[in-house]
């Protein structure tokens, strides 16, 4: 059986009929077409498919469409307007923070989620801000740079 | 990954929760969905059907002691007046993403071996509220961890809340970890309550995790501490008895061998009793 649902995603509103089992990563990429979330490890742990479900992190291969219906979704594609970049966007160029760039989609909504949570993050709460999300090309320095560039930026 | 294809429900009430199980046999209860979703993601399991418990708001809020099922992992962290062990751990699940969606009641119904929060509530002798709708009843900790991904949840059953004493003056509690990196599951959980009267302690309570089928409670490690004054002597006296305590057959895999995890298994009792010990003496 299929369900209605409503939600906001980057400040659009939409309603789908979905498949219980559809997750909220797949309906974002293959319904809406907003492939700026990837898919990484699809276990939850790699981070890649990080977007902001009524204002917090949350990993959208472990979320349900249906559990999303009523909710806000921002993904890296509501972060700026197609013509500027957003302090975090404009901080990971700036500092080198992404070498593939894989990881970068979900490495900003995490950090985004972190920075409103703590404005002013020492770099050890950086680091454990970001600890759900992974960088395969082992580029965190550069990652902690930026967030630190950002979080100056957007004070 | 999908899922196989199953039927999905929302449930707006404890009872309708309930009803809803009775209804459809071979259903499970859909929480945070972060035990539940990977395992129909990875063909673990199959369900006919995910009854959604996570929007009753009876089940989301934190009062004095009782954590309703679907508290997250973050907002028990975030509470105030909860034991020291529990907040502890509930902030060192997996990462803050998973903390803002996965649920201590879905954490503790799912039973892994591996997760925090069992030891913690084991040590802490919680109570575990459950309902059937109509009917209800409390099972404490000791009983509730039954097995490997088991506990004493009945078919029809719903985890309600968990019940938890507030740490009163001169008792402390504590979790240690040795985590797996990439999941952050512990390899070694230990959690501790101690109670101090007088400068002796005069009650303690000690259980591990990722060790066992299901969370473990040491009775030896906590008979040792009894009567002493929980200075680091007699605490590393009495964590070395957890070694000899365990049973033979002990969880292993690649990430930790069932030898190197017993061997671990003493120093992490002792970093959590030692904490618990300070917490209790401030």
């Amino acid at each position: 059986m299929t369900h209605t649902i409503s939600l906001t995603v980057n400040g659009k509103a939409h309603c789908s009929v979905v498949e219980p089992r559809l997750l909220l990563v797949h309906y974002l990429r293959d319904v809406l077409g907003l492939t700026g979330t990837n898919i990484g490890c699809d276990t939850s742990q790699c981070g890649s498919c990080t977007v902001h479900l009524d204002g917090e992190a949350v990993k959208a291969c472990t979320v349900l469409a249906v559990q999303a219906d009523g909710a806000t979704i921002k993904t890296i594609e509501g972060m700026a307007s197609p013509t500027s970049l957003h302090p975090l966007q404009e901080a990971f160029r700036e500092e080198h923070g992404l070498q593939c760039g894989y990881c970068t989609p979900g490495m900003i909504m995490a950090a985004d989620a972190l920075l409103r949570h703590n404005h002013k993050p020492s770099e050890a709460q950086i680091r454990q801000g970001l600890e759900g999300n992974m960088c395969r090309c082992t580029g965190y320095q550069n990652i902690v740079k930026a967030v630190q560039n950002a979080a100056l930026k957007m004070a | 990954m999908y899922p196989s294809s199953f039927e999905y429900y929302r449930a707006e009430s404890v009872r309708e929760a309930a009803k809803l199980l009775k209804q459809h046999p071979g259903a499970k209860l859909l929480a945070g969905g972060h035990s539940i979703i990977p395992l129909l993601k990875l063909r673990q399991t199959e369900v006919s059907a995910l009854i959604d418990i996570g929007r009753i708001a009876d089940l989301r809020a934190i009062n004095g002691g009782m954590i309703g099922a679907c508290c997250t992992y973050a907002q028990v962290a975030a509470a105030g007046g909860l034991p020291a062990a529990l907040t502890e751990a509930a902030s060192h699940v997996g990462d803050p993403a998973v903390r803002a969606r996965g649920t201590i009641g879905g954490g503790v119904a799912h039973a892994d071996p591996a997760s925090d929060l069992p030891t913690v509530l084991l040590a802490l002798n919680a109570k575990f509220h459950i309902s059937k709708g109509r009917t209800a009843r409390v099972v404490p900790a000791i009983k509730f961890f039954t097995g490997l991904y088991e506990t004493a949840l009945k078919e029809g059953e719903l985890l309600v809340a968990i019940e938890v004493d507030a740490e009163a003056r001169g008792t402390g509690s504590a979790y240690a970890k040795l985590e797996n990196p990439a999941s952050r599951y512990a390899m070694v959980g230990a959690a501790a309550s101690v109670t101090i009267v007088n400068g002796v302690c005069t009650d303690a309570s000690v259980a591990v995790g990722g060790l066992t089928t299901h969370a473990w409670r040491s009775k030896r490690v906590a008979g040792a501490l009894l009567e002493t004054t929980l200075d680091a002597d007699s605490i590393s006296k009495a964590s070395k008895r957890i070694v000899k305590e365990l049973p033979d057959d002990l969880l292993g895999d690649m990430h930790a061998s069932a030898d190197y995890r017993r061997a671990m298994s003493q120093v992490f009792v002792e970093r959590a009793v030692t904490a618990a010990a300070a917490r209790a003496k401030k």
